[in-house]
């Protein structure tokens, strides 16, 4: 293929929309892994779970973006659920496996949630309907689809929305430091389990709305959670665990990268290129380009 | 009380003669069809566990070196029409190299860092593989076996017998790691590797044994698989539900032990069977997906632990 400044231009441009599509579907995870340390590999199947839930009530007539809103409450629920679960059985217990257990747990769970779809939905693709799907704006020769731009959109509303609320409020602060020093905390004033229950909370509330921005942004399948194991857990790393405008920083050079590697290679290769960057990450620098 | 070298291998080559015996037998083709996935796993969660269960480290690419294994035994199929033994021998060669070379590449990483670093090294290989045109890149290759030899009745047949002397094979040198010194200073790192490594356990020089060893028997676990099929594409052989049935068995029966992926792999591995016979294949993933979740909750220390616990009680 002829290499030109035009094409490089337009892989970097879609590459930026990209990256920040993989933001937004990262954020959760680099406040439940990269915050509170816990081992969440569940975080893909989840966000899956989520647009299915979306699929749903877009099948009732309503609009993606507005029912990843409305899924945000009992999504958040749902986290509080799950910590609680979590910490009973394994952070309480200890134990010198419980690392292994936590894990292995989570590892379950992805397979429950991916064969419950499949037996509800089936193996088929499905996708949602909105106004903003399928169109573009065109500026000049270059086309921009809409569906990118929301799901661009919503990866900055919600890096600035968790930015504010991690560094302005006392809970926000308090998640911050939890991950550093329990004890600390304590003497605070403040109960580490109750923060990290709400900021597991947070993590899993925010992934219905990136759920809904999956769905938004193509047609999801059941399985697609194996390969967002690699984005998001390749954005969170590459960040430095559990900064959110790193995040995003993190969201584009993956985004660029990917699409780069498209329009060079092809579509076959681009699978490989999150977990490339991220496997290079974890063997250069684990602790990230923003790490503490 | 612990099992006498000359006992255990008296079982084991009893066990392996009743199996050897029964393939040369009039049972139903099925039976051996079926009975060599089980072995298979035994293979496998053994295997595993010498890394996840002696030394702690949760190894979800499983499906990456099984199928290594089956490629590299395809290549050698391929290219030069090799025997079925030299395809093993190759397969658990090249998957063993895997093994340490992941072990060089993640030596620094812990916990989850480790098993996301093994879980990469699946989509890679496997892209690989899709790029791959001498191997049938993604839609696959039609392979025609060879008649059987040694004098069984079918091919399939052959492979259940060679499977049975591979997972003896493979639970004897998980045996003799678990109570070797590899095995000691792999308990050591996984309860501390901080103080394992300040007490002079080599830590870095056994996570490499560990990694290389459990790689090559799951590669050699992989190789039968293009035979065994008749057929061999990217999309079943790096299959995930590898990786969570093969850590579900260990966990199962009881980690750390031996006797454990063996117990696992049997129940579990019988259960997968009739599970796809008589409902779906979707649904032997849930099984296992929610067994695995019940006995991390429910039973920590796997069916091992809930016998230790009772025979306590009993007394």
């Amino acid at each position: 293929m002829a290499f030109s400044l035009d094409l490089l231009f337009e892989a970097v441009l879609f590459g930026v929309l990209l990256g920040g599509f993989y933001a937004a579907v990262s954020l959760g995870l680099s406040v439940a892994f990269g915050l509170l340390d816990i081992p969440y590999v569940a975080h893909p199947a989840i966000l899956v779970f989520g647009a299915y839930c979306t699929y749903l009530l877009g099948t009732a007539g309503i609009d993606p973006i507005l029912a990843g809103l409305l899924l945000t409450p009992p999504f958040f629920l749902l986290g509080i659920l799950l910590y609680r679960f979590y910490y009973e059985t394994f952070e309480r217990r200890g134990g010198a496996e419980a690392g292994v257990r936590g894990l292995a747990f989570f590892f379950g769970v992805v397979f429950i949630v991916e064969v419950g779809l499949i037996l509800a939905f089936g193996v088929d693709q499905r996708g949602v309907q909105a106004p903003y799907i399928g169109s573009s704006l065109e500026i000049g020769e270059f086309r921009i689809p809409y569906r990118m731009l929301t799901a661009f959109g919503v990866a900055l509303l919600l890096t600035v929305v968790l930015t504010l609320y991690l560094s302005r409020t006392f809970t926000g602060r308090a998640i911050k430091a939890v991950g550093q020093d329990e004890g600390a905390l304590r003497l605070m004033g403040a109960d580490p389990v109750r923060i990290k229950q709400i900021a597991f909370g947070i993590a899993t509330g925010v992934n219905a709305l990136a759920g809904a921005v999956l769905i938004i942004v193509g047609p999801v399948e059941p399985s697609l959670d194996r390969l967002y194991i690699g984005r998001t857990f390749c954005v969170v790393v590459l960040a430095g665990l559990g900064s959110m405008s790193g995040t995003l920083v993190a969201g584009l050079i993956l985004g660029i990268t990917e699409s780069i590697v498209l329009m060079m290679l092809g579509a076959s290769w681009a699978p490989a290129v999150s977990f490339g960057l991220l496997l290079l990450v974890l063997g250069i620098r684990p602790q990230g380009l923003f790490g503490r | 009380m612990p099992l006498s070298n000359t006992r255990f291998w008296t079982g084991a080559g009893i066990v392996l003669a009743a199996l050897v015996a029964m393939a040369f037998s009039g049972i139903n083709e099925y039976v051996f069809f079926a009975g060599f996935v089980v072995l298979q796993f035994v293979v496998l969660a053994s295997a595993w566990n010498i890394l996840g269960g002696y030394a702690g480290y949760v190894n979800f690419g499983v499906p990456a070196f099984v199928a290594t294994g089956a490629y590299a035994a395809l290549v050698m199929f391929k290219g030069l029409g090799a025997p079925l033994v030299v395809q093993i021998v190759f397969g658990a060669f090249v998957a063993g190299v895997l093994g340490l070379l992941v072990g060089l590449l993640t030596l620094r990483l812990r916990g989850i860092f480790f098993s996301i670093a093994t879980v990469a090294v699946i989509f890679i290989l496997e892209t690989v593989v899709l790029n791959w045109r001498f191997v049938g890149g993604a839609s696959g290759l039609q392979l025609s076996r060879p008649g059987p030899s040694l004098g069984f009745e079918s091919y399939t047949r052959m492979l259940f017998a060679v499977m049975a002397v591979m997972a003896v094979a493979a639970v004897g040198i998980s045996r003799y790691l678990q109570h070797s010194h590899v095995g000691q200073g792999l308990r050591a790192l996984r309860d501390s590797e901080e103080a394992a490594e300040c007490s002079g356990v080599p830590t870095l020089r056994l996570k490499l044994i560990a990694c290389t060893v459990s790689g090559a028997l799951l590669g050699a676990g992989g190789a039968p698989m293009p035979m065994y099929l008749s057929f061999i594409e990217p999309a079943s052989s790096f299959n995930l539900s590898y990786a969570v049935s093969t850590l579900a068995m260990p966990i199962i029966g009881g980690l750390g032990h031996w006797a454990g992926p063996v117990i696992g792999a049997l129940l579990l591995g019988s259960l997968q069977q009739i599970v796809t016979v008589t409902i779906s294949s979707e649904l032997n993933v849930l099984v296992v997906g929610v067994l695995l979740v019940v006995f991390v909750v429910i039973a920590p220390e796997g069916i091992l632990g809930l016998v230790k616990s009772w025979k306590r009680s009993s007394k």
